[in-house]
């Protein structure tokens, strides 16, 4: 499987990324430079976590403009897979791939810490190697993850199981003090209806390596590779 | 011609922002203040269009670009030119 990591100025999640796909998963990788209108043929685009123009206006705002971007939109269109990470996922919210934004974490801190994921979808091409209510360990570095959409469009995700990941604590409970920063129905990582596009504000490279920690976030990666 | 454009969020968003800065108020005596929302100002200078032109253009740069529609609304002015002296 081919993988093309985006780079936006002020990407900076984007070299980890590579790393895990390449040297972790020995899959062929390649850099997609963001004024480039050519995907090179790969078969899933990565949209890594980073600040993509400083997150000036508001996160993933402006790079939603950017050439390569109108490429990504058409590919996810054609049912490519894409992958949105942390400032990648508030790239899709913005493009409108993915619906709803992000607000500031309700405690208004940067949060900087490991998580609990619960896998409430293990039936997408991201998460097949997951199990139903699987607990991930899985860090998070964010200031706007706080996961918001209308009510009408919250009961959408549930009733059609588009809400992949959720915080909860330890034992897999979604408690209020596990959702750290106040998404709606603790929303972590969401896809949508049609199950080519995913994103997720947990860093699931900085957890691909027993010795930084945790392997679970490599779970994602794995499913991409092999169903 | 110079526009001014607000964006805040819409009642419905939760302002954690707004509410911190309205407990700040509240602690320094100014047990009046009932609200703080909080938003952001633009203001664009323009050239090259007419004031028709322009008021058409405007809703659509802040509703494409400046605000996001799903959390953010916006209201926007045409600000009178100060005279030269």
């Amino acid at each position: 499987m081919k993988f093309g990591v985006v780079i936006f100025p002020g990407s900076n999640c984007d070299y980890d990324t590579f790393f895990v796909l390449k040297n972790g998963l020995r899959q062929e990788t390649v850099f997609l430079w963001h004024k480039d209108h050519d995907l090179r043929g790969v078969d899933c685009v990565v949209l890594p976590g980073g600040f993509s123009y400083g997150d000036y206006l508001r996160s993933g705002a402006i790079a939603r403009f950017s050439p390569l971007m109108q490429e990504v939109r058409e590919f996810a269109d054609r049912g490519g897979s894409v992958l949105g990470i942390c400032n990648g996922f508030q790239v899709l919210l913005e493009l409108g791939l993915l619906p709803g934004a992000m607000l500031r974490n309700k405690n208004l801190k940067f949060l900087c810490q490991y998580v609990h994921l619960r896998v409430d979808n293990p039936e997408t091409r991201f998460t097949r190697r997951t199990r139903r209510g699987q607990i991930l360990r899985i860090p998070i570095a964010h200031f706007d993850g706080h996961y918001f959409s209308p009510p009408e469009t919250l009961r959408d995700l549930e009733e059609h199981g588009q809400v992949v990941f959720r915080y909860v604590d330890e034992k897999g409970k979604p408690t209020e003090a596990a959702n750290v920063n106040g998404s709606a129905a603790g929303i972590a990582g969401l896809i949508n209806r049609r199950g080519n596009v995913l994103g997720m504000m947990p860093h699931p490279e900085r957890a691909s390596e027993a010795l930084l920690g945790s392997e679970d976030g490599r779970l994602i990666f794995e499913s991409l590779v092999q169903p | 011609m110079r526009v001014r454009i607000l964006v805040s969020f819409k009642e419905s968003v939760l302002d954690p922002q707004g509410q911190t800065v309205k407990n700040a108020l509240l602690t320094l005596g100014y047990g009046f203040v009932k609200d703080v929302r909080q938003g952001k100002v633009f203001e664009i200078a323009l050239d090259g269009i007419t004031e028709e032109q322009a008021r058409r253009a405007i809703p659509e740069i802040a509703d494409k670009v400046l605000a996001n529609p799903i959390i953010e609304k916006f209201t926007w002015e045409i600000l009178t030119e100060q005279k030269k002296v």
